[in-house]
């Protein structure tokens, strides 16, 4: 057993040091403008046509768990992105540590582990926002946090993988724009997806966010999710899994030409 | 005794339909100091990475401390410092940092990379930039701190990918400065470099090589004796006159290159030549006097300048 990965995640956590403030100040600020704008701005308009479609509760605590798992999933589409990006072409730390004892597959799981790092902290962050405002109470505010997670790594897998095999970045702006931004819209993130026309609701359902939304709002609500929990997390494991395994061929492909 | 660090036999890479190493030999010593002269595209930089166990070969044999480059990469990378063409440091760092990190990746303890930081910033001439981030050194620092970077692990041997190109001549020379200090500690060093100048300053060694071959090897001195001549007589003339001077010039030289701008006689006297050329009632606009160089090895062995 090697512990090189672990020096991988020391060469990132060196890194973020030079960010940190900025980074954890937009990682509170970022739960609070959406719950302030659409919990209680848009909210308020929604909670006075009470509607079974929120299970009874209100717009701001039916909403708030989408956006903690939405979050994750941004937020481990972009780790796992921009970062290996720079690492492989722009600052090409990468091929500098090719020249090291360091393998692909160290290198690899290194990275992950950084990006699950980062996502415990961005969705921690996010459920202390959660119980500011009152939308959960700490214990299922802490018991979200995992599906999060899972959802973000569930992203940051297949985004490593796309990244590592595509020339420049303007393959990621277009799988931002035309992947990302319509997930974040159309998985049960704002409303319930039985409110889409029928294809679309099925279109949802085969959604990695959509799972994701599932199991986060389950664990912050207490209610059931749409499936039963190991299918939803059975789902994104798989995701991460296939994700990991393409990711290491394609860096491989491109650090040991 | 010899002990070989480096051999290859038959060693090829190739990339889809390009071939970029066509099949070479090579013994690289201990504590030698080994060059690979030749243009950009010649295979050189292909050949460090199948050394550097980071790019794996398409046919032939290459051992490396007597490894295998593909069983055995993490042990042969474990013992080797590399000088990247591209320095790749991470800029946003700063430069103690780049070498504290580095270093760690050589699971180096922290007690043990801070000793080693103090000698290398010495060594690198950057113990005043410790603190800075890499983005705000010179083109000439950020070169010393990739050697430094290189040499964390206090490595057996040495890959240097041109080490000094698009440096200016002061940091270049300054450069030169540290890479004879490893050479006298007795380092093994690989280079690879287009300028021949750098090849017969540094290399004890080395090979020329054109389009992944190698097409000649030796000391710079005995490939300058065997395919060049001691003296070199450079005339540049009007611009079109030189044809007719070419026919004036006709077996003055043994041997006599003709390029777009001027005219390479390679002689042993060329002060004679010069002298002859006169006589001949030739007028250059001017006329160099020089001694052979591997850029003439170069030109002879292939038809073509080293740079282009």
């Amino acid at each position: 057993m090697t512990t090189l990965p672990l020096r991988i995640f020391e060469g990132q956590a060196l890194n973020y040091t030079q960010v940190w403030r900025a980074s954890v100040f937009s990682n509170f600020l970022n739960p609070v403008l959406y719950l302030t704008a659409m919990g209680i701005g848009l909210g308020s308009l929604v909670d006075r046509n009470p509607s079974a479609e929120f299970g009874g509760l209100d717009y701001l605590v039916w909403l708030a768990p989408g956006l903690l798992a939405a979050t994750g999933m941004q937020s481990g589409a972009g780790e796992g992105s921009f970062p290996i990006m720079a690492g492989l072409k722009w600052i090409k730390t990468f091929p500098a540590i090719m020249n090291t004892p360091v393998s692909v597959t160290d290198l690899l799981v290194g990275l992950l582990s950084w990006i699950g790092v980062r996502l415990i902290m961005i969705c921690t962050i996010f459920a202390g926002v959660l119980v500011i405002f009152d939308a959960a109470d700490i214990g299922r505010a802490l018991l979200a946090i995992f599906p999060a997670v899972l959802t973000g790594l569930a992203f940051a897998a297949p985004m490593a993988a796309f990244t590592s095999w595509i020339e420049d970045d303007t393959g990621l702006t277009m799988v931002f724009r035309f992947g990302i931004v319509p997930l974040f819209l159309f998985s049960g993130t704002f409303f319930p997806i039985e409110q889409l026309p029928d294809l679309l609701e099925g279109l949802a359902y085969a959604t990695p966010l959509f799972h994701g939304v599932e199991l986060t709002r389950a664990a912050a609500l207490g209610i059931e999710s749409a499936l039963p929990v190991w299918q939803h997390v059975t789902y994104l494991v798989v995701l991460f899994a296939i994700g990991a395994r393409l990711a290491q061929r394609n860096l491989t492909k491109k650090l040991r030409p | 005794m010899n002990e070989s660090l480096v051999t290859a036999r038959g060693l090829t890479k190739r990339f889809d339909d390009l071939t970029a190493v066509d099949g070479v030999d090579f013994d690289i010593q201990r504590g030698e100091v080994f060059g690979f002269l030749g243009p950009n595209g010649a295979g050189k930089s292909s050949i460090m990475r199948m050394i550097g166990a980071t790019s794996p070969i398409t046919a032939g044999t290459l051992t490396v401390f007597g490894l295998d480059p593909y069983a055995d990469g993490r042990e042969i990378r474990s013992r080797l410092g590399v000088v990247p063409q591209e320095n790749m440091l991470d800029e946003e760092l700063r430069v103690r940092d780049n070498l504290y990190i580095y270093g760690r990746y050589f699971s180096l303890p922290r007690k043990v990379i801070n000793e080693r930081i103090e000698d290398l910033l010495a060594f690198a001439h950057l113990e005043d930039k410790r603190t800075a981030k890499v983005e705000h050194l010179s083109g000439g620092m950020k070169r010393r701190l990739t050697i430094a970077r290189a040499l964390i692990n206090e490595p057996e041997l040495i890959l240097l990918d041109e080490p000094t190109t698009g440096l200016d001549p002061q940091a270049r020379h300054i450069l030169w400065d540290r890479l004879y200090r490893l050479k006298q500690q007795g380092s093994t060093l690989i280079i690879t470099t287009h300028y021949m100048d750098e090849a017969e300053q540094l290399c004890d060694r080395l090979v020329v090589m054109d389009q992944g071959r190698i097409v000649a090897e030796g000391s710079p001195r005995s490939l300058i004796e065997e395919h060049s001549h001691r003296e070199v007589l450079e005339l540049r003339f009007p611009v079109g006159t030189q044809e007719s001077a070419l026919l004036k010039l006709d077996g003055l030289a043994p041997r006599q290159e003709t390029l777009a701008d001027r005219v390479l006689l390679y002689v042993d006297d060329a002060d004679r030549a010069l002298a002859e050329v006169s006589a001949r009632g030739l007028q250059a606009e001017s006329a160099v006097v020089r001694r052979s160089t591997l850029e003439d090895v170069f030109l002879r062995l292939t038809g073509r300048s080293l740079v282009e």
